[in-house]
Protein backbone atom coordinates (compact mmCIF):
# COMPACT_ATOMS: atom_id res chain seq x y z
CA UNK A 1 0.00 0.00 0.00
CA UNK A 2 1.08 3.28 -0.43
CA UNK A 3 2.43 5.51 2.04
CA UNK A 4 0.26 8.29 3.62
CA UNK A 5 1.33 11.24 2.35
CA UNK A 6 0.81 10.03 -1.13
CA UNK A 7 -2.84 8.99 -0.17
CA UNK A 8 -3.19 12.03 0.72
CA UNK A 9 -1.91 13.75 -2.35
CA UNK A 10 -4.34 11.44 -4.21
CA UNK A 11 -6.99 12.22 -2.48
CA UNK A 12 -6.79 15.71 -2.44
CA UNK A 13 -6.74 15.55 -5.99
CA UNK A 14 -9.55 13.33 -6.09
CA UNK A 15 -11.94 15.32 -4.01
CA UNK A 16 -11.00 18.91 -4.80
CA UNK A 17 -11.61 21.35 -1.52
CA UNK A 18 -11.22 18.74 1.01
CA UNK A 19 -8.93 19.30 4.11
CA UNK A 20 -6.52 16.41 4.64
CA UNK A 21 -4.28 16.09 7.59
CA UNK A 22 -1.94 13.60 8.79
CA UNK A 23 -1.50 12.89 12.28
CA UNK A 24 0.61 10.33 13.85
CA UNK A 25 0.28 7.82 16.27
CA UNK A 26 2.99 6.86 18.90
CA UNK A 27 6.62 6.42 17.31
CA UNK A 28 6.23 1.91 17.54
CA UNK A 29 2.67 1.59 16.22
CA UNK A 30 3.13 3.78 13.05
CA UNK A 31 0.03 3.78 11.75
CA UNK A 32 -0.59 7.68 11.11
CA UNK A 33 -4.27 8.70 9.89
CA UNK A 34 -5.70 11.65 7.84
CA UNK A 35 -7.91 13.81 9.61
CA UNK A 36 -10.49 15.03 6.90
CA UNK A 37 -13.29 17.84 7.32
CA UNK A 38 -16.65 17.36 8.12
CA UNK A 39 -17.67 18.43 4.15
CA UNK A 40 -15.74 16.41 2.56
CA UNK A 41 -15.21 13.23 4.54
CA UNK A 42 -18.14 11.22 2.35
CA UNK A 43 -16.29 12.07 -0.33
CA UNK A 44 -13.13 10.60 0.57
CA UNK A 45 -14.44 7.55 2.24
CA UNK A 46 -16.58 6.98 -1.16
CA UNK A 47 -12.92 7.42 -2.96
CA UNK A 48 -11.21 5.12 -0.44
CA UNK A 49 -13.95 2.29 -0.99
CA UNK A 50 -14.33 2.49 -4.91
CA UNK A 51 -10.78 3.62 -6.10
CA UNK A 52 -9.22 0.40 -7.76
CA UNK A 53 -5.38 1.51 -5.80
CA UNK A 54 -7.53 1.10 -2.57
CA UNK A 55 -10.70 -0.87 -2.27
CA UNK A 56 -10.99 -0.47 1.15
CA UNK A 57 -14.42 -2.27 1.58
CA UNK A 58 -14.58 -3.33 4.89
CA UNK A 59 -14.74 -0.41 7.43
CA UNK A 60 -13.55 -2.85 10.58
CA UNK A 61 -14.02 -0.28 13.61
CA UNK A 62 -15.39 3.05 14.54
CA UNK A 63 -15.85 5.19 17.43
CA UNK A 64 -15.45 8.58 18.98
CA UNK A 65 -12.50 10.06 21.22
CA UNK A 66 -13.66 13.17 23.51
CA UNK A 67 -10.67 15.65 23.50
CA UNK A 68 -11.68 18.63 26.21
CA UNK A 69 -10.40 21.78 25.64
CA UNK A 70 -6.65 22.64 26.61
CA UNK A 71 -4.90 26.36 26.97
CA UNK A 72 -3.58 26.35 23.17
CA UNK A 73 -6.14 24.35 21.49
CA UNK A 74 -9.94 24.18 21.62
CA UNK A 75 -11.60 20.51 22.57
CA UNK A 76 -13.32 18.02 20.27
CA UNK A 77 -15.05 15.03 19.82
CA UNK A 78 -13.23 12.71 16.99
CA UNK A 79 -14.90 10.18 15.30
CA UNK A 80 -12.39 7.43 14.20
CA UNK A 81 -12.96 4.99 11.16
CA UNK A 82 -10.85 1.99 10.75
CA UNK A 83 -10.58 0.89 6.86
CA UNK A 84 -9.34 -2.35 5.64
CA UNK A 85 -9.30 -4.22 2.02
CA UNK A 86 -10.55 -7.87 1.88
CA UNK A 87 -9.85 -8.26 -1.37
CA UNK A 88 -6.54 -6.30 -1.89
CA UNK A 89 -5.62 -7.72 1.98
CA UNK A 90 -4.34 -4.32 3.30
CA UNK A 91 -4.36 -1.54 5.48
CA UNK A 92 -5.83 0.21 7.85
CA UNK A 93 -6.12 3.71 6.51
CA UNK A 94 -7.65 5.36 9.63
CA UNK A 95 -9.80 8.41 9.01
CA UNK A 96 -10.89 10.80 11.53
CA UNK A 97 -13.10 13.43 11.46
CA UNK A 98 -13.36 16.44 14.28
CA UNK A 99 -17.39 18.09 15.41
CA UNK A 100 -17.47 20.54 18.14
CA UNK A 101 -18.03 19.47 21.76
CA UNK A 102 -21.19 21.41 22.54
CA UNK A 103 -24.25 19.46 21.84
CA UNK A 104 -25.91 21.28 18.95
CA UNK A 105 -22.93 21.32 16.26
CA UNK A 106 -21.55 17.75 17.23
CA UNK A 107 -23.00 15.99 14.04
CA UNK A 108 -20.41 14.74 11.39
CA UNK A 109 -21.49 13.02 8.48
CA UNK A 110 -22.56 9.02 8.62
CA UNK A 111 -20.72 6.59 6.32
CA UNK A 112 -23.18 3.78 6.80
CA UNK A 113 -24.55 4.37 3.29
CA UNK A 114 -21.11 3.42 2.30
CA UNK A 115 -20.55 0.89 5.06
CA UNK A 116 -23.25 -1.46 6.42
CA UNK A 117 -21.03 -1.95 9.28
CA UNK A 118 -21.22 1.07 10.47
CA UNK A 119 -24.77 1.52 11.49
CA UNK A 120 -24.43 -0.07 15.15
CA UNK A 121 -21.21 1.34 15.60
CA UNK A 122 -22.63 4.67 14.95
CA UNK A 123 -25.35 4.18 17.19
CA UNK A 124 -22.91 3.44 19.42
CA UNK A 125 -20.58 6.62 19.02
CA UNK A 126 -23.87 8.15 19.71
CA UNK A 127 -25.61 6.91 22.41
CA UNK A 128 -22.05 7.23 23.97
CA UNK A 129 -20.73 10.26 23.15
CA UNK A 130 -23.70 12.58 21.75
CA UNK A 131 -22.16 12.88 18.25
CA UNK A 132 -24.90 12.85 15.58
CA UNK A 133 -24.41 11.10 12.50
CA UNK A 134 -26.21 13.25 9.64
CA UNK A 135 -27.87 10.75 7.05
CA UNK A 136 -27.79 7.81 9.20
CA UNK A 137 -30.79 5.82 8.89
CA UNK A 138 -31.64 4.66 12.62
CA UNK A 139 -30.06 7.24 14.67
CA UNK A 140 -31.25 5.40 18.16
CA UNK A 141 -29.65 4.67 21.96
CA UNK A 142 -28.01 0.95 21.64
CA UNK A 143 -26.20 0.31 24.09
CA UNK A 144 -27.95 2.55 27.14
CA UNK A 145 -31.48 2.63 27.68
CA UNK A 146 -34.15 4.95 25.48
CA UNK A 147 -34.71 7.32 28.64
CA UNK A 148 -31.56 8.13 29.07
CA UNK A 149 -30.44 12.07 28.44
CA UNK A 150 -26.61 12.57 29.06
CA UNK A 151 -23.65 10.83 27.14
CA UNK A 152 -21.60 8.61 29.62
CA UNK A 153 -18.50 8.05 27.95
CA UNK A 154 -17.81 12.36 27.71
CA UNK A 155 -14.66 12.85 29.92
CA UNK A 156 -16.78 15.90 31.48
CA UNK A 157 -19.78 13.27 32.96
CA UNK A 158 -20.85 12.76 36.00
CA UNK A 159 -22.08 9.75 36.63
CA UNK A 160 -25.29 9.70 39.32
CA UNK A 161 -24.33 9.88 43.27
CA UNK A 162 -26.33 6.67 43.02
CA UNK A 163 -25.07 3.89 41.46
CA UNK A 164 -27.94 1.63 42.02
CA UNK A 165 -29.65 4.28 39.52
CA UNK A 166 -33.11 3.01 38.12
CA UNK A 167 -34.46 4.08 35.00
CA UNK A 168 -37.90 5.75 37.21
CA UNK A 169 -36.49 5.94 40.65
CA UNK A 170 -38.65 6.97 43.10
CA UNK A 171 -38.92 7.30 47.00
CA UNK A 172 -36.46 7.70 49.10
CA UNK A 173 -34.03 6.77 46.07
CA UNK A 174 -35.07 10.06 43.94
CA UNK A 175 -34.88 12.24 47.30
CA UNK A 176 -31.54 11.13 47.57
CA UNK A 177 -30.01 11.46 44.41
CA UNK A 178 -31.84 15.23 44.03
CA UNK A 179 -29.94 15.77 47.37
CA UNK A 180 -26.32 14.40 45.97
CA UNK A 181 -27.19 16.68 42.47
CA UNK A 182 -27.63 13.12 40.51
CA UNK A 183 -27.82 13.31 36.82
CA UNK A 184 -31.95 12.42 36.40
CA UNK A 185 -33.38 10.87 34.13
CA UNK A 186 -37.10 12.66 32.55
CA UNK A 187 -39.19 10.51 33.92
CA UNK A 188 -38.09 11.03 37.27
CA UNK A 189 -37.96 14.85 36.40
CA UNK A 190 -41.67 14.53 35.71
CA UNK A 191 -42.32 12.93 39.00
CA UNK A 192 -40.69 15.53 40.64
CA UNK A 193 -42.14 18.30 39.37
CA UNK A 194 -45.73 16.58 40.22
CA UNK A 195 -44.60 16.10 43.67
CA UNK A 196 -44.23 19.78 43.88
CA UNK A 197 -47.10 20.67 42.39
CA UNK A 198 -48.55 19.00 45.45
CA UNK B 1 -78.11 -32.06 15.39
CA UNK B 2 -76.35 -30.09 17.99
CA UNK B 3 -78.44 -27.09 18.08
CA UNK B 4 -76.77 -23.60 18.33
CA UNK B 5 -77.30 -21.67 21.67
CA UNK B 6 -77.99 -18.50 20.32
CA UNK B 7 -78.67 -17.19 16.96
CA UNK B 8 -75.85 -14.74 16.66
CA UNK B 9 -72.88 -16.19 14.83
CA UNK B 10 -70.08 -17.94 16.94
CA UNK B 11 -67.27 -15.80 15.57
CA UNK B 12 -67.37 -13.53 12.78
CA UNK B 13 -64.80 -12.71 9.74
CA UNK B 14 -64.27 -9.40 8.56
CA UNK B 15 -63.27 -9.53 4.56
CA UNK B 16 -60.95 -7.31 2.66
CA UNK B 17 -61.28 -5.40 -0.47
CA UNK B 18 -60.37 -8.24 -2.07
CA UNK B 19 -63.12 -10.24 -0.23
CA UNK B 20 -60.43 -12.54 1.38
CA UNK B 21 -60.29 -12.61 5.18
CA UNK B 22 -58.17 -9.79 6.31
CA UNK B 23 -55.54 -10.11 8.14
CA UNK B 24 -52.79 -8.08 9.67
CA UNK B 25 -49.25 -8.27 11.04
CA UNK B 26 -48.60 -9.12 14.70
CA UNK B 27 -45.42 -7.99 16.22
CA UNK B 28 -43.99 -10.21 18.83
CA UNK B 29 -40.85 -9.35 21.19
CA UNK B 30 -38.52 -12.27 21.87
CA UNK B 31 -36.27 -12.15 24.73
CA UNK B 32 -34.61 -10.43 26.56
CA UNK B 33 -34.87 -13.96 27.89
CA UNK B 34 -34.66 -17.30 25.89
CA UNK B 35 -33.16 -20.00 24.98
CA UNK B 36 -30.79 -19.49 22.34
CA UNK B 37 -28.52 -16.71 24.08
CA UNK B 38 -26.19 -16.96 26.90
CA UNK B 39 -27.39 -13.53 28.35
CA UNK B 40 -30.21 -11.04 27.35
CA UNK B 41 -30.47 -10.21 23.87
CA UNK B 42 -34.07 -8.84 22.77
CA UNK B 43 -35.25 -9.48 19.02
CA UNK B 44 -38.80 -7.11 17.93
CA UNK B 45 -40.33 -8.90 15.21
CA UNK B 46 -42.95 -8.29 13.03
CA UNK B 47 -44.89 -11.97 11.46
CA UNK B 48 -47.02 -11.92 8.88
CA UNK B 49 -48.20 -15.55 10.31
CA UNK B 50 -45.11 -17.11 10.48
CA UNK B 51 -42.90 -15.00 8.16
CA UNK B 52 -40.85 -12.54 9.66
CA UNK B 53 -41.19 -9.39 7.86
CA UNK B 54 -39.07 -6.87 9.73
CA UNK B 55 -36.56 -7.81 13.24
CA UNK B 56 -34.86 -5.07 15.13
CA UNK B 57 -32.12 -6.24 17.37
CA UNK B 58 -32.37 -4.71 20.56
CA UNK B 59 -28.93 -4.84 23.01
CA UNK B 60 -27.87 -2.80 25.78
CA UNK B 61 -28.92 -4.97 28.87
CA UNK B 62 -25.57 -6.32 30.18
CA UNK B 63 -23.90 -2.54 29.35
CA UNK B 64 -21.73 -2.01 32.01
CA UNK B 65 -19.58 0.94 30.43
CA UNK B 66 -16.39 -1.74 30.24
CA UNK B 67 -15.00 1.03 28.57
CA UNK B 68 -15.07 3.69 30.49
CA UNK B 69 -13.79 1.77 33.69
CA UNK B 70 -10.77 0.88 31.62
CA UNK B 71 -10.20 4.29 31.01
CA UNK B 72 -9.76 4.80 34.87
CA UNK B 73 -7.12 2.27 35.50
CA UNK B 74 -3.35 1.32 34.75
CA UNK B 75 -3.08 0.02 31.49
CA UNK B 76 -2.35 -3.20 32.81
CA UNK B 77 -5.47 -2.75 35.64
CA UNK B 78 -8.57 -3.53 32.58
CA UNK B 79 -6.86 -6.97 31.72
CA UNK B 80 -8.83 -9.32 33.94
CA UNK B 81 -11.52 -7.01 33.18
CA UNK B 82 -10.91 -8.47 29.48
CA UNK B 83 -11.87 -11.67 30.51
CA UNK B 84 -15.89 -10.88 31.00
CA UNK B 85 -16.23 -9.20 27.53
CA UNK B 86 -16.75 -12.97 25.56
CA UNK B 87 -16.08 -15.40 28.61
CA UNK B 88 -16.45 -18.09 26.25
CA UNK B 89 -12.59 -17.13 25.50
CA UNK B 90 -10.78 -15.08 28.54
CA UNK B 91 -7.29 -16.05 26.48
CA UNK B 92 -7.97 -14.53 22.98
CA UNK B 93 -9.77 -10.88 24.61
CA UNK B 94 -6.23 -10.85 26.83
CA UNK B 95 -4.39 -11.53 23.68
CA UNK B 96 -6.51 -8.49 21.96
CA UNK B 97 -5.69 -6.22 24.53
CA UNK B 98 -2.10 -7.28 25.42
CA UNK B 99 -1.33 -7.16 21.34
CA UNK B 100 -3.22 -3.05 21.27
CA UNK B 101 -0.76 -2.53 24.11
CA UNK B 102 2.38 -3.80 22.73
CA UNK B 103 1.44 -2.29 18.73
CA UNK B 104 1.11 0.85 20.83
CA UNK B 105 4.58 0.65 23.10
CA UNK B 106 6.70 -1.17 20.47
CA UNK B 107 7.22 -3.98 23.02
CA UNK B 108 8.66 -7.65 21.08
CA UNK B 109 7.36 -10.47 22.72
CA UNK B 110 9.98 -13.45 23.48
CA UNK B 111 9.42 -16.78 20.90
CA UNK B 112 8.21 -19.13 23.84
CA UNK B 113 5.37 -16.52 24.85
CA UNK B 114 4.53 -16.37 21.20
CA UNK B 115 4.58 -19.76 20.85
CA UNK B 116 2.62 -20.27 23.99
CA UNK B 117 0.39 -17.70 22.90
CA UNK B 118 -0.73 -19.60 19.60
CA UNK B 119 -1.60 -22.42 21.57
CA UNK B 120 -3.74 -21.43 23.79
CA UNK B 121 -5.57 -19.18 21.67
CA UNK B 122 -6.09 -22.33 19.39
CA UNK B 123 -7.37 -23.85 22.35
CA UNK B 124 -9.65 -21.48 22.62
CA UNK B 125 -11.02 -21.76 18.97
CA UNK B 126 -11.50 -25.15 19.67
CA UNK B 127 -13.51 -25.30 22.62
CA UNK B 128 -15.34 -22.36 21.37
CA UNK B 129 -16.18 -23.90 18.31
CA UNK B 130 -17.41 -27.20 19.79
CA UNK B 131 -19.78 -25.43 22.24
CA UNK B 132 -21.00 -23.39 19.20
CA UNK B 133 -22.25 -26.30 17.47
CA UNK B 134 -23.22 -27.84 20.34
CA UNK B 135 -25.57 -24.94 21.67
CA UNK B 136 -26.61 -24.27 17.66
CA UNK B 137 -28.17 -27.74 18.18
CA UNK B 138 -29.70 -27.24 21.26
CA UNK B 139 -31.54 -24.24 19.76
CA UNK B 140 -33.06 -26.92 17.09
CA UNK B 141 -33.79 -28.83 19.40
CA UNK B 142 -31.26 -31.34 20.28
CA UNK B 143 -31.45 -31.06 23.99
CA UNK B 144 -28.35 -32.05 25.84
CA UNK B 145 -26.89 -34.42 23.88
CA UNK B 146 -24.30 -32.45 21.38
CA UNK B 147 -23.73 -30.14 23.49
CA UNK B 148 -22.59 -32.24 26.34
CA UNK B 149 -20.22 -33.62 23.99
CA UNK B 150 -18.60 -30.53 23.45
CA UNK B 151 -18.52 -30.01 27.04
CA UNK B 152 -17.01 -33.02 27.69
CA UNK B 153 -13.99 -32.04 25.58
CA UNK B 154 -14.03 -28.79 26.92
CA UNK B 155 -13.55 -29.46 30.54
CA UNK B 156 -10.28 -31.13 29.47
CA UNK B 157 -9.16 -27.94 27.44
CA UNK B 158 -10.56 -25.75 31.01
CA UNK B 159 -8.24 -28.09 33.13
CA UNK B 160 -5.03 -27.19 31.30
CA UNK B 161 -6.39 -23.72 31.66
CA UNK B 162 -6.86 -23.84 35.35
CA UNK B 163 -3.47 -25.57 35.54
CA UNK B 164 -1.30 -22.58 33.49
CA UNK B 165 -3.42 -19.69 34.82
CA UNK B 166 -5.25 -20.27 38.17
CA UNK B 167 -8.67 -20.10 36.39
CA UNK B 168 -10.84 -21.82 34.28
CA UNK B 169 -12.52 -19.33 32.62
CA UNK B 170 -11.18 -15.99 33.67
CA UNK B 171 -7.94 -16.93 33.17
CA UNK B 172 -5.99 -13.21 32.74
CA UNK B 173 -3.42 -15.20 31.59
CA UNK B 174 -1.55 -12.98 28.91
CA UNK B 175 0.75 -9.85 30.03
CA UNK B 176 2.49 -6.85 28.03
CA UNK B 177 5.47 -8.23 26.26
CA UNK B 178 4.63 -11.90 26.97
CA UNK B 179 2.31 -14.60 29.01
CA UNK B 180 2.06 -14.26 33.21
CA UNK B 181 3.26 -18.08 34.20
CA UNK B 182 4.92 -20.54 31.94
CA UNK B 183 4.11 -23.67 30.67
CA UNK B 184 6.06 -26.44 32.28
CA UNK B 185 6.75 -29.56 30.47
CA UNK B 186 3.28 -31.07 31.79
CA UNK B 187 1.73 -28.84 30.74
CA UNK B 188 2.93 -29.14 27.61
CA UNK B 189 2.20 -33.28 27.58
CA UNK B 190 -1.31 -32.56 29.01
CA UNK B 191 -1.84 -29.99 25.73
CA UNK B 192 -0.79 -32.66 23.53
CA UNK B 193 -2.56 -35.04 24.86
CA UNK B 194 -5.94 -33.16 24.16
CA UNK B 195 -5.16 -32.62 20.72
CA UNK B 196 -4.19 -35.72 19.83
CA UNK B 197 -7.64 -37.03 21.66
CA UNK B 198 -9.80 -34.05 19.93
CA UNK B 199 -9.69 -35.54 16.41
CA UNK B 200 -11.37 -38.59 17.26
CA UNK B 201 -14.07 -36.70 19.06
CA UNK B 202 -14.86 -34.70 16.06
CA UNK B 203 -15.10 -37.76 13.97
CA UNK B 204 -17.81 -38.74 16.86
CA UNK B 205 -19.35 -35.08 16.33
CA UNK B 206 -19.59 -35.33 13.06
CA UNK B 207 -20.89 -38.71 12.29
CA UNK B 208 -23.86 -37.48 13.90
CA UNK B 209 -24.26 -34.44 12.96
CA UNK B 210 -22.80 -33.71 9.41
CA UNK B 211 -25.40 -35.80 7.69
CA UNK B 212 -27.78 -35.77 10.18
CA UNK B 213 -31.50 -35.51 7.87
CA UNK B 214 -33.11 -33.10 10.42
CA UNK B 215 -29.93 -30.90 10.65
CA UNK B 216 -29.60 -31.06 7.00
CA UNK B 217 -33.13 -29.97 6.98
CA UNK B 218 -33.39 -27.27 9.51
CA UNK B 219 -30.31 -25.32 8.33
CA UNK B 220 -29.93 -25.44 4.07
CA UNK B 221 -30.58 -22.44 2.40
CA UNK B 222 -31.79 -20.88 5.94
CA UNK B 223 -30.21 -16.99 6.94
CA UNK B 224 -27.96 -16.79 3.53
CA UNK B 225 -26.20 -14.28 3.70
CA UNK B 226 -24.46 -12.83 0.25
CA UNK B 227 -20.81 -12.24 0.17
CA UNK B 228 -20.78 -8.76 -1.01
CA UNK B 229 -23.24 -7.99 2.37
CA UNK B 230 -21.16 -9.60 4.19
CA UNK B 231 -17.82 -7.41 3.28
CA UNK B 232 -20.08 -4.42 3.27
CA UNK B 233 -21.59 -5.36 6.78
CA UNK B 234 -18.26 -5.94 8.21
CA UNK B 235 -19.11 -9.52 9.06
CA UNK B 236 -15.77 -11.31 10.06
CA UNK B 237 -14.61 -14.53 11.54
CA UNK B 238 -16.64 -18.24 10.72
CA UNK B 239 -19.62 -16.29 9.28
CA UNK B 240 -17.91 -13.70 6.69
CA UNK B 241 -15.86 -17.38 5.73
CA UNK B 242 -19.39 -19.00 5.49
CA UNK B 243 -20.28 -16.52 3.34
CA UNK B 244 -17.24 -17.08 0.87
CA UNK B 245 -14.90 -14.14 2.14
CA UNK B 246 -11.42 -15.38 2.11
CA UNK B 247 -9.99 -13.29 5.10
CA UNK B 248 -8.34 -14.65 8.10
CA UNK B 249 -6.88 -12.08 10.23
CA UNK B 250 -4.05 -14.64 11.30
CA UNK B 251 -3.19 -14.69 7.38
CA UNK B 252 -3.79 -11.30 6.57
CA UNK B 253 -1.74 -9.35 9.25
CA UNK B 254 0.26 -12.79 10.59
CA UNK B 255 0.23 -11.40 13.90
CA UNK B 256 2.28 -13.20 16.31
CA UNK B 257 4.35 -16.39 14.76
CA UNK B 258 0.86 -16.65 12.68
CA UNK B 259 3.23 -16.63 9.38
CA UNK B 260 5.48 -19.90 10.30
CA UNK B 261 2.66 -22.38 10.62
CA UNK B 262 1.13 -24.34 7.69
CA UNK B 263 -2.73 -23.92 7.77
CA UNK B 264 -5.88 -23.43 5.06
CA UNK B 265 -8.64 -20.71 5.34
CA UNK B 266 -11.87 -23.14 5.00
CA UNK B 267 -14.40 -20.90 2.45
CA UNK B 268 -17.90 -21.98 2.33
CA UNK B 269 -20.25 -21.48 -0.79
CA UNK B 270 -23.52 -20.38 -0.14
CA UNK B 271 -23.14 -18.39 3.65
CA UNK B 272 -26.21 -20.31 5.06
CA UNK B 273 -26.39 -22.00 8.49
CA UNK B 274 -25.24 -25.15 7.23
CA UNK B 275 -21.74 -23.80 5.94
CA UNK B 276 -21.55 -21.43 9.28
CA UNK B 277 -21.98 -25.10 10.97
CA UNK B 278 -19.52 -26.83 8.34
CA UNK B 279 -16.67 -24.25 8.24
CA UNK B 280 -16.33 -24.47 12.57
CA UNK B 281 -15.73 -28.11 12.27
CA UNK B 282 -13.39 -27.45 9.48
CA UNK B 283 -11.71 -24.78 11.61
CA UNK B 284 -11.36 -26.78 14.11
CA UNK B 285 -9.60 -29.09 12.21
CA UNK B 286 -7.20 -26.69 10.79
CA UNK B 287 -6.35 -25.39 14.43
CA UNK B 288 -5.25 -28.86 15.50
CA UNK B 289 -2.87 -28.47 12.73
CA UNK B 290 -0.98 -25.53 14.04
CA UNK B 291 -1.14 -26.90 17.70
CA UNK B 292 0.54 -29.59 16.10
CA UNK B 293 2.80 -27.64 14.75
CA UNK B 294 3.00 -25.24 17.84
CA UNK B 295 3.46 -27.94 20.25
CA UNK B 296 6.64 -29.73 17.82
CA UNK B 297 8.50 -26.36 17.38
CA UNK B 298 8.25 -24.44 20.83
CA UNK B 299 12.15 -22.87 21.69
CA UNK B 300 12.59 -22.53 25.51
CA UNK B 301 12.99 -18.87 26.72
CA UNK B 302 11.90 -16.20 28.56
CA UNK B 303 8.24 -16.02 28.97
CA UNK B 304 7.67 -12.16 29.15
CA UNK B 305 10.27 -9.45 27.28
CA UNK B 306 12.36 -7.39 30.04
CA UNK B 307 11.74 -4.10 28.89
CA UNK B 308 8.17 -4.68 29.82
CA UNK B 309 7.48 -3.12 33.10
CA UNK B 310 4.88 -4.44 35.12
CA UNK B 311 5.33 -0.94 37.57
CA UNK B 312 4.94 2.32 36.01
CA UNK B 313 4.20 1.20 32.66
CA UNK B 314 3.93 4.10 30.32
CA UNK B 315 2.66 4.67 26.69
CA UNK B 316 4.27 8.25 24.91
CA UNK B 317 1.30 9.84 23.26
CA UNK B 318 -0.23 8.58 20.47
CA UNK B 319 -3.15 6.09 18.86
CA UNK B 320 -3.12 2.67 17.45
CA UNK B 321 -5.18 -0.26 16.56
CA UNK B 322 -4.53 -4.05 17.02
CA UNK B 323 -6.90 -6.70 16.16
CA UNK B 324 -6.75 -10.81 16.06
CA UNK B 325 -8.86 -13.30 14.84
CA UNK B 326 -10.53 -14.36 18.04
CA UNK B 327 -13.07 -17.21 17.76
CA UNK B 328 -15.92 -15.32 16.48
CA UNK B 329 -14.56 -12.83 14.49
CA UNK B 330 -11.77 -9.68 14.57
CA UNK B 331 -11.53 -8.46 17.76
CA UNK B 332 -9.82 -5.06 18.13
CA UNK B 333 -8.88 -2.48 20.44
CA UNK B 334 -8.19 0.91 19.84
CA UNK B 335 -6.20 2.69 22.40
CA UNK B 336 -5.25 6.27 23.18
CA UNK B 337 -2.67 7.19 24.88
CA UNK B 338 -1.99 11.25 25.97
CA UNK B 339 0.35 13.27 27.59
CA UNK B 340 1.87 11.43 31.41
CA UNK B 341 0.77 8.04 29.38
CA UNK B 342 -0.02 5.74 32.94
CA UNK B 343 -3.85 5.74 32.13
CA UNK B 344 -5.69 4.92 28.44
CA UNK B 345 -7.04 8.12 27.23
CA UNK B 346 -9.70 6.47 25.07
CA UNK B 347 -9.95 2.28 25.44
CA UNK B 348 -12.07 1.03 22.85
CA UNK B 349 -13.58 -2.59 22.02
CA UNK B 350 -14.70 -3.51 18.98
CA UNK B 351 -16.69 -6.92 19.18
CA UNK B 352 -16.73 -9.42 16.55
CA UNK B 353 -20.35 -10.10 17.88
CA UNK B 354 -21.64 -6.36 18.24
CA UNK B 355 -20.87 -6.13 14.75
CA UNK B 356 -21.72 -9.57 12.84
CA UNK B 357 -25.32 -8.71 14.56
CA UNK B 358 -25.56 -6.14 12.54
CA UNK B 359 -26.99 -7.96 9.27
CA UNK B 360 -29.69 -10.33 11.44
CA UNK B 361 -32.29 -8.40 10.14
CA UNK B 362 -31.46 -9.62 6.41
CA UNK B 363 -30.91 -12.96 6.96
CA UNK B 364 -33.82 -13.07 9.28
CA UNK B 365 -36.33 -11.99 6.05
CA UNK B 366 -38.97 -14.26 4.57
CA UNK B 367 -38.29 -16.97 6.93
CA UNK B 368 -40.59 -18.47 9.71
CA UNK B 369 -39.99 -17.06 13.43
CA UNK B 370 -38.47 -20.90 14.08
CA UNK B 371 -35.26 -20.32 12.15
CA UNK B 372 -34.85 -16.74 13.70
CA UNK B 373 -33.09 -19.01 16.84
CA UNK B 374 -30.89 -20.65 14.47
CA UNK B 375 -30.20 -17.73 12.50
CA UNK B 376 -29.54 -16.43 15.91
CA UNK B 377 -27.21 -19.48 17.15
CA UNK B 378 -25.59 -19.84 14.00
CA UNK B 379 -24.21 -16.14 14.55
CA UNK B 380 -22.04 -16.77 17.50
CA UNK B 381 -22.81 -13.74 19.62
CA UNK B 382 -21.54 -13.62 23.38
CA UNK B 383 -23.68 -10.72 25.42
CA UNK B 384 -20.86 -9.67 27.79
CA UNK B 385 -19.42 -8.71 24.47
CA UNK B 386 -22.00 -7.13 22.56
CA UNK B 387 -23.21 -5.22 24.98
CA UNK B 388 -19.67 -4.21 27.46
Amino acid sequence: MEAIEKIKEIAAQVVPGAKIEIINSTPAAQQPALLVDREHIYAVGKFLKEDPRFQMDFCSCVTGVDYLPKADKPGCIEVVYHLYSTTQKQGPIVLKVRAPRELEQCHVPSLTPLWRSCEFQEREAYDLYGVKFNGHPDLRRILMWDEFTDFPMRKDYTPPADYEWEPTPHDDTLDRAVQEGGIMPPTAREELERAKKK
Amino acid sequence: MIQPLTDAPRFSLTTGADGLIETQTLEVSIGPQHPSTHGVFRMDCVLDGEEVVALKPVMGYLHRNHEQLAEKMVWLGSMPYTDRLDYFNSMTNNWAYALAVETLAGIKVPERAEYIRVIMSELTRLLNHSCVIGFMLQDLGAWGTPLLYAFRERERILDLFEAVSGSRMMCNYMRFGGVRVDMTESDLAVAKDVVTRFPRFLDEFEKLLTGNEVLLGRTQRVGILPKELAINAGISGPMARASGVEYDVRKVDKYGVYGRFDFRVPVGEIGDVYDRYFIRVLEMRESIKILQQALRDIPQGPRVAPEAKLRNFKIPPGDGYGRIEAPKGELGFYLVSDEGGKLPYRYHVRPPSFVNLTTLEDMCLGHKVADVVIILGSIDIVLGEVDR
